[in-house]
């Protein structure tokens, strides 16, 4: 099994995908020559041609929806907004059409489309190259959300999300892309979307997290285990909308103490469904308070970098929060 | 096609243009024209007698529509209509009692199982794309219809519709803008009746005709005379031969009048003079059509009258046929969220 870097998964099956079906197409700014301004598309438009791979204008509105009018028509579009932060002129095609599609229309339509988008601070990109907003989308029925971090997830999610009947938004942590390297499976490897991963196992306090938050989260599990402290249970979401309650509320019960950890704004996010669920559906179980380690509620990621480490969460301060909670 | 006055309130009988329209042909248009306004008065009648909450309505653009749908070969071409195109739906294949369905919110309503509101068409069947309300999104999914069906190497046009209230939405520029890079099969029919809801166009824009908006976009614009449906017939004929010969799309303003208030919930006494109102009833796209076939003898009364009672017939059905349709129960509520 090869090893790959988050990118370079993400783009191979791309590859894969469009060699082995027809149906898709890359749309989005500078997917072409350029490649993508992350590079994720790079070399597409020679081996697929200007038809499959179509640099669009810079208007977002017209790049999902023109998405979702080839996707009704018998196509599986990928449209690529080039940073998440700048997806909001496509809100409404998001909100309003794909992801209402199917309900409005009885089941008479679908909308199989990819909305891929890269995410999240930590690479200098300040107010508007920064953001984590999921949230807006994950309290959307209609549409999938799918957040992973690990290479083969990725790989085996965009699989699983390029050949889903609805719209799906894959998002990918643009920190991520050539920091995190990892064994991907070869040959048509998928990964469900709505099932989160075990990635450590423990017995004493349960960490729930997603996209980069998860190597922190990872890190301050390792600094209390080897000072003897807590055994920790570290959960990958990797899809954010439906959630795996299962999975989440199996580990709950087990340890009775939960952290969530994401690198978005507190309120409101997908920590806070998380921890409603929690509340709802795991009380009996629970030996302390559901807590979250989340970003301030600041508008955005500043551009200096005290500011922007101020801004996320990180090891130390997740590790604090561990210990907080394991006094209870 | 006829660049005419916009404000102009023409009486005259138009001579039937060389459209390859045969006199039988004229007379389905007439009929159907008649159908959909018929079925709109009859919608009417049931929303101030208490039984539909919502109308929105067609009257005064059935010309317009029907000019544009003789155009069109439902069998292979996408509608992607709006919330006004009642006529050009029936056209495609919807059927009075299908409107009904709707308009009362029945189970079996095609278009939504009574999900959306009236006005909202949609079948797969009947090559018509699902609609939402908020105005313009769609003329984008036709724009990507045509992109997939030019990739496709479909001989299929995507022909979408919006008011000229829609024109002003980015989402009507961008798709105009994509689908003249791409030369794509779709064709951008406004119907321009002068009114986004209460607005008047001198509010909207700052040009007389939409279809100068097309030079933006190096593509034709035409305005035509949406009361007539001969002429719309041609200028979407000459957009969808363009369109099927691979030469890319093509924008065409019908000017309309609106005979009605914007919805059944609005009340256009309170932005529009009701004079303006009756002055322009002049030009009732049926009453006008229906005067010209009488004149060329193209249709005789006593087709008309047989025309009438088929279509009462028709109504009467449907309204029957929807108020005795059971109500989706409350179960349906959750079904198809996701297809997977």
């Amino acid at each position: 099994m090869a090893t790959k870097l988050l990118i370079d998964a993400i783009r191979d099956t791309l590859f894969a995908e469009m060699r082995a079906d027809d149906r898709i197409i890359v749309l989005g700014e500078d997917v072409g020559a350029r490649g993508g301004v992350f590079r994720v598309t790079a070399g597409m438009i020679d081996e697929f041609g200007e038809e499959r791979v179509i640099d669009t204008p810079l208007a977002e509105s017209s790049i999902v929806g023109v998405a979702i009018g080839a996707a009704v028509h018998g196509l599986l579009p990928i449209a690529e907004i080039q940073f998440l932060d700048f997806i909001h002129p496509a809100m409404d095609q998001i909100m309003n059409e794909a992801a209402k599609i199917r309900y409005r229309s009885a089941g008479d339509f679908g909308c199989p489309l990819v909305i891929r988008a890269p995410y999240g601070g930590g690479v200098h990109g300040a107010l508007y190259h920064s953001q984590s907003i999921e949230a807006i989308f994950t309290r959307e029925p209609g549409l999938k959300v799918v957040a992973p971090v690990n290479p083969a997830d990725a790989a085996g999610l965009l699989r699983s999300a390029i050949y889903d009947p609805d719209p799906v938004l894959f998002l990918e942590h643009k920190k991520a892309y050539r920091l995190i390297r990892d064994e991907v499976p070869e040959n048509g490897h998928t990964v469900p979307i709505g099932k989160a991963k075990v990635v450590k196992e423990g017995s004493d306090v349960t960490i729930i997290s997603y996209g980069m938050m998860l190597h922190e989260s990872l890190a301050a599990a390792e600094a209390l285990e080897a000072k003897g402290g807590s055994s920790v249970e570290v959960i990958d979401l990797r899809t954010l909308r439906p959630l795996d309650t299962e999975t989440i509320l199996a580990s709950v019960s087990k340890t009775g103490k939960v952290v969530i950890v994401y690198e978005a704004n507190k309120v409101g996010g997908v920590g806070a469904e998380v921890a409603a669920l929690i509340a709802e559906e795991a009380f009996p179980y629970l030996d302390g308070p559901v807590m979250r380690v989340a970003a301030p509620e600041v508008p955005a990621i500043p551009f200096s970098p005290p500011l922007e480490r101020a801004f996320l969460p990180n090891a130390e301060t997740i590790g604090a929060a561990l210990e907080r909670l394991a006094a209870f | 096609m006829t660049h005419h006055d916009p404000g102009g309130v023409g009486t005259e009988a138009r001579a039937t243009a060389p459209t390859g329209l045969s006199d039988a042909d004229l007379v389905r248009m007439y009929e159907f024209m008649a159908l959909a306004r018929a079925l709109d008065e009859r919608m009417w009648l049931l929303n101030r007698a208490g039984q539909a909450p919502f109308v929105i309505s067609c009257q005064g653009h059935e010309a317009a529509q029907i000019g544009a749908a003789f155009a069109l070969q439902p069998s292979k071409d996408v509608l992607v209509p709006y919330y006004r195109d009642l006529a050009m739906v029936l056209y495609f294949g919807v059927t009075p009692r299908d409107i009904m369905l709707s308009l009362l919110a029945r189970r079996g309503d095609p278009a939504s199982q009574g999900r959306q509101m009236p006005g909202h068409f949609g079948s797969r069947r009947h090559n018509i794309l699902t609609t939402s309300s908020p105005v313009a999104t769609q003329v984008l999914h036709a724009t990507g219809v045509a992109l997939a069906a030019k990739y496709r190497r479909e001989d299929t046009v995507a022909w979408t519709c919006v008011g000229e209230g829609g024109t002003s939405e980015g989402d009507f520029h961008e798709a105009l803008n994509f689908a003249s890079i791409h030369r794509l099969p779709v064709v951008f029919f406004v119907e321009n009746n002068g009114y986004a809801i209460s607005v008047p166009q001198r509010k909207q824009m700052a040009i007389e005709n939409v279809a100068a908006r097309a030079a933006g976009y190096n593509m034709p614009g035409v305005t035509v005379d949406g009361t007539d449906p001969v002429a719309v017939y041609a200028a979407a004929t000459e957009a969808v031969e363009r369109a099927r010969r691979g030469e890319g799309p093509s924008l065409i303003e019908a000017k309309v009048y609106r005979f009605t208030a914007h919805s059944s919930d609005d009340d256009d006494r309170t932005y529009r003079d009701p004079q303006e109102l009756e002055a322009q009833r002049v030009r009732d796209p049926v009453a006008r059509f229906r005067a010209t076939l009488l004149e060329q003898g193209v249709l005789s009364e006593e087709q008309d009258a047989a025309i009438r009672s088929r279509i009462t017939a028709q109504i009467n059905d449907a309204t029957e046929f929807a108020e005795q349709a059971p109500y989706p129960d409350p179960s349906e509520l959750t079904l198809h969220v996701y297809g997977s």
